[in-house]
């Protein structure tokens, strides 16, 4: 590869044609793996879904065309589905919230000098990556009618709490909790990290205005967190949107499909039922809410976020 | 999204053990020191978070430690009569235990070797060489983070049944290892290095592969570290799709799979459940103690970037 010949002035142009083609070659060599991975396992899924989608398509057997039947089938006379598309609603909308209260008040309590912050964040961030199967079996055994939180209950205030996970509100609640724990110290460490770099500037001038407590809070601190709220809000949606391992190891999506969400539908439909067609279109109707919600968020954000520059 | 962030607030070589910086927010200046009554509240608020939190963890630790019987105990107590070391080795007996350690270990060292040649490749491509084309197919690049799992998971099942890659290690490592995310981070990594060093290497007769591997690949070298760190995490507590493609477990199983047939075998046993948990939360848990301040930037980083 070394040995590119001197360029003389009158060729330079052609010589530098030819590095180029050399250097697009190179680029080839670079490049391939992930383009032919990303082909072979995105792209070409994403295209292969769209076809199973409108087929009746068992994992072994014949397959016959149905058209946009599946997706008919889903909305007219699927029992589960309607279920599952609001179980995975009710998810979000209490997970959301409550994951960016916690998040962000911790963020913000541990932002002033605290000794030892960074012992504080690794204890909130370990859920975050120990095994979710892991941190749901810990709950389980919590949550049991004779486990730890029914067992302080009722033997120190007499208390017999509710079974909650045979009961079809508590189990939702219990999932959105264990949820949050798990969760949360994610989106924590980011608004730890956007708390460090907020500029200084703005915040002295704020201080020399007078500004402090609550007001400082409201309005310089937030709307100068805006953007990092912004972005997980939108990240903690899609992936709301997207739970299974929670509900489907704590409640098995019930009782009856009180917890059971959409993510856990398609897998049911696809692996115990062997419907992948019905699965693909299932999974495409997510998609479809997700993206929606998603552009809802971008287009709301003019209104609240605030971009410095 | 701020694209251009990723390349500063990776910490580079060199200034990784500085001490974090910008001043914390909400404390004004003079308050150095001082205890003041928002920051003893804020001590309190925290202490208390960090307690309630905690409980979890504690309890499976303990439970871990009990005999069986005295899980349940109520009223619940600390201990059992006696501290069970043993459930940890009976963990072992119970179950194929060491061959979902063994998997999980290799699935995830495997799959995190890949992500890394894929990305930092292919990153170099879009971040350090001119190509027509290169500006619409890392577009594209882009446009395949945006498909969610669950769309993916059905067709590339019905891929690993025509491959004939069902209960393969090679279908638990590939379909998911050539993520356009660890690309786009190399991409942005990249792009900060000055060109003078590359070509000056060039000068002095280096081939691409010889730059790449010599030059660009050693400055990146946090930028690996944290990819290499989340990559590690994402396949070692993967659950959905182990449990897609994998219908032997005592060969294949990995670690979360264990842990979940382990409740379907040994329900009534809590204890050894529970040791079991806390044998799979150590690897991690020790990952993020020890590189917590690569992680804390990491995040935020790889978080901005958009995962």
């Amino acid at each position: 590869m070394t040995a590119t010949s001197a360029p003389e002035a009158p060729l330079r142009q052609r010589s530098r044609s030819r590095l180029r083609r050399i250097e697009s070659r190179q680029a080839l060599g670079f490049i391939s793996p992930a383009l032919v991975g990303l082909t072979v396992f995105t792209i070409a899924p994403v295209f292969l879904s769209i076809v199973m989608s409108l087929y009746d398509w068992p994992a072994w057997g014949t397959r016959s065309f149905v058209g946009l039947g599946n997706y008919v089938d889903l909305f007219t006379s699927h029992p589960d589905f309607w279920p599952a598309l609001r179980n995975s609603a009710i998810f979000t909308l209490g997970f959301v919230p409550l994951n960016l209260a916690v998040s962000l008040s911790l963020a913000l309590l541990l932002a002033p000098r605290i000794k030892g912050r960074a012992a504080f964040r690794v204890l909130f961030f370990i859920p975050v990556v120990t095994p979710m199967v892991a941190n749901v079996l810990v709950w389980k055994m919590l949550l049991q009618p004779n486990g730890l939180f029914n067992g302080i209950s009722t033997s120190w205030f007499g208390i017999e709490l509710p079974s909650f996970l045979n009961h079809p509100q508590w189990a939702m609640v219990m999932v959105i909790v264990m949820s949050v724990w798990q969760g949360m110290g994610y989106n924590m460490l980011i608004f730890c990290a956007a708390l460090e770099q907020l500029p200084e500037p703005v915040l002295e001038a704020a201080r020399i205005d007078g500004a402090k407590g609550w007001r400082m809070f409201t309005k310089i601190t937030l709307p100068l967190l805006s953007p990092a709220i912004f972005f997980t809000t939108v990240m903690t949606m899609i992936t709301s949107m997207q739970v299974f391992a929670q509900p489907q190891l704590l409640t098995g999506g019930g009782p009856g499909n009180a917890t059971l969400p959409i993510v856990m539908f398609i897998y049911d439909q696809a692996f115990t039922f062997q419907k992948m067609g019905l699965a693909a279109a299932a999974a495409w109707i997510l998609f479809a809410i997700i993206i929606g919600l998603t552009a809802l968020q971008f287009s709301a954000q003019k209104r609240w976020v605030h971009y410095e520059v | 999204m701020r694209s251009e962030t990723i390349a500063d607030a990776v910490p580079h070589p060199g200034e990784a053990a500085a001490p974090t910086r910008g001043t914390s927010a909400g404390a004004p200046a003079r308050a150095k020191g001082r205890a003041t009554p928002g920051l003893v509240f804020a001590y309190v608020c925290v202490v208390v978070a960090a307690l309630l939190f905690a409980v979890p963890l504690v309890y499976a630790l303990l439970s871990a430690l009990k005999p069986n019987d005295q899980i349940f105990a109520v009223p619940p107590t600390l201990t059992g009569d006696e501290v069970r070391w043993g459930n940890f080795a009976d963990v072992f007996r119970f179950g194929p235990f060491w061959t979902y350690i063994g998997n999980s270990f290799f699935v995830a060292i495997a799959g995190t070797l890949v992500v890394n040649i894929v990305s930092t490749t292919a990153g170099y491509a879009f971040g350090r060489l001119r190509w027509r084309g290169r500006d619409v197919v890392f577009v594209l690049f882009l446009v395949t983070l945006m498909v969610p799992q669950e769309v993916l998971v059905v067709p590339v099942f019905q891929l690993m049944q025509w491959f004939g890659w069902v209960n393969t290690p090679q279908a638990l490592i590939l379909p998911f290892a050539f993520t356009a995310f660890g690309t786009f981070l190399m991409r942005q990594f990249f792009r900060g290095i000055p060109y003078e060093l590359e070509e000056a290497a060039r000068v002095d007769g280096a081939g691409p592969l010889r730059t790449f591997g010599m030059i660009i690949l050693p400055l990146a070298r946090s930028a690996v570290a944290v990819l290499t760190v989340f990559t590690f995490i994402s396949f070692w507590n993967s659950y959905l799709w182990p449990l897609i493609v994998v219908n032997d477990y005592g060969y294949l199983g990995t670690l979360p799979i264990g842990l979940a047939t382990f409740s379907g075998q040994f329900g009534t046993r809590w204890d050894l459940q529970m040791a079991a948990s806390v044998i799979s939360m150590v690897p991690t848990a020790i990952l993020v103690i020890v590189l917590q301040k690569h992680l804390v930037k990491g995040i935020a980083t790889a978080g901005i970037a958009g995962r």
